[in-house]
């Protein structure tokens, strides 16, 4: 609450540079999809996919402590919104995931064809 | 806003109301908790898209095959770059609002009207973009059949390009008529039948002889399928769909029962049922999110007209809102992600 009045509006337009400089190197990596990348498998996924979550939560940060100016906020308040959030979201993928991989094993090696 | 008080040294103001704790306003925090619970409901959604992704992995569809329009450049494959405008859109309306924030930070009455103007108007652009992205969705370009066993068939040509039912599918005159209300008794009804019966393809095909069959199987190039007789390997890469011989695809497609064009709830013609399902549900329920924020800008915009938070001396209301917009910014990130770009 206590925000200094000063004008952040050069951050503001440094972060927008930065947000469409990643959207724009995502988009391009999307469009050629190098086959190095793409072909290369890293702890159960390819490389592209890495690099494309590792951006999405780079700008998500970039959003959430620029644009929603939580790097203003009190460390008490950024805590009580972000590790809730980032415990329960990986907890949830972690959970859903590891299901459905076992659940297409159980379809891949089932005497039943189900999908012909 | 007076500034923030701690409970250090006034004992007595602790429970007498107008304590922060956390340094922020009543309704900002709660705006923040509402922010926590919705970005749960939609990782929930997200991770449910994953779940089933990875139950069906070699069978998915490709994103950059199914979201390949752009306005006014028909029959131009152009994956990605309509997506990446609506990004883009998306983003700008973002820095638009946190420059009306920025503008109330100063009591700048005028600065903050203009900047809530474009975030509206970004926003209005945003939806209007979706709607065009799920006309296309939902009409489809192709066609596609699918089995008793339930997979989807596309048809491509010797070159392994896909070609639509429409460029092929004879005309036997043995449609049928859709069952519509003025013959029907109140109770009957029945949807929309597709253009060409299964017969009609069926005989196309055969009239055809370069057509061959593509089938969701996702080839992944390992050894049992390297070798597979029935799979047309000059034409299948890696990481691409499965192209079947000619004798195959004959066989696959006497199996036909539906002829799929477009996507619905149930069938769509890009494969996996789930997938149009989940497109519809969270696309649509982020788009759901953007018209409940452009609604709640207009509130918040006629106010900063009217000059309410000039008298008020805080413009913390136009704050609160802006989170709020931001983070169905945050939302559409993830979505771009997931949908279009994995």
């Amino acid at each position: 609450m206590s925000h200094d009045h000063v004008s952040n509006t050069k951050r503001i337009w440094f972060v927008f540079g930065l947000l469409s400089l990643v959207t724009t190197v995502e988009v391009i990596l999307g469009i050629i999809k190098p086959e190095f990348l793409h072909l290369t498998k890293f702890l159960g996924m390819n490389l592209l996919n890495w690099i494309f979550y590792i951006l999405t939560v780079f700008k998500a940060y970039y959003i959430v402590w620029a644009f929603m100016h939580m790097e203003g906020e009190k460390s008490s308040l950024r805590s009580a919104v972000v590790y809730p959030v980032v415990f329960l979201i990986l907890y949830l993928l972690f959970i859903l995931l590891t299901e459905g991989h076992y659940i297409y094993g159980v379809f891949k090696d089932s005497t039943i064809k189900w999908n012909f | 806003m007076e500034a923030t008080v701690t409970t250090a040294n006034s004992e007595e103001k602790t429970w007498g109301g107008g304590n922060e704790p956390m340094g922020a306003s009543y309704g900002k925090l709660m705006m923040w908790f509402f922010i926590v619970s919705d970005a749960l409901t939609f990782s929930g959604f997200l991770a449910a898209y994953g779940f089933s992704r990875f139950k069906f992995i070699e069978t998915w569809p490709l994103a950059d095959e199914v979201f390949t329009h752009f306005p006014f450049m028909h029959g131009v494959s152009a994956p990605m770059y309509y997506v990446a405008l609506m990004t883009f859109i998306l983003i700008f309306s973002s820095v638009t609002m946190v420059l009306a924030v920025d503008a109330g930070h100063q009591m700048k009455k005028n600065k903050v009207i203009i900047y809530m103007f474009l975030t509206i108007i970004g926003g209005m652009i945003f939806v209007g973009s979706q709607a065009w992205e799920w006309k296309n969705f939902i009409k489809g370009e192709y066609g596609a059949i699918e089995t008793k066993g339930g997979s989807l068939l596309q048809f491509v040509d010797k070159d392994g390009k896909r070609v639509a039912l429409a460029d092929f599918s004879a005309s036997l005159h043995e449609g049928r008529e859709q069952l519509k209300g003025n013959k029907a008794k109140w109770f009957m009804s029945e949807p929309s039948l597709p253009t060409y019966t299964v017969a009609e393809v069926q005989a196309g095909f055969k009239a055809h002889p370069d057509l061959l069959i593509r089938t969701e199987v996702i080839y992944e190039g390992d050894e049992a399928v390297a070798k597979d007789p029935k799979i047309n390997h000059d034409l299948t890469k890696i990481k691409h769909k499965t192209v079947l011989t000619r004798a195959e695809s004959e066989a696959r497609l006497a199996q036909a029962t539906f002829v799929v064009e477009g996507a619905n709830l149930t069938r769509n013609e890009y494969g996996s049922k789930l997938f149009a399902d989940f497109f519809f549900f969270i696309t649509g329920f982020h788009g759901f999110h953007v018209v409940s924020g452009i609604i709640i800008n207009i509130i918040i915009f006629f106010n900063v007209l009217l000059g309410t938070y000039e008298k008020r001396k805080s413009y913390e209301m136009v704050e609160k809102v802006g989170l709020y917009w931001h983070f169905v910014d945050l939302v559409w990130v993830f979505v771009f992600t997931v949908f279009y770009l994995v």
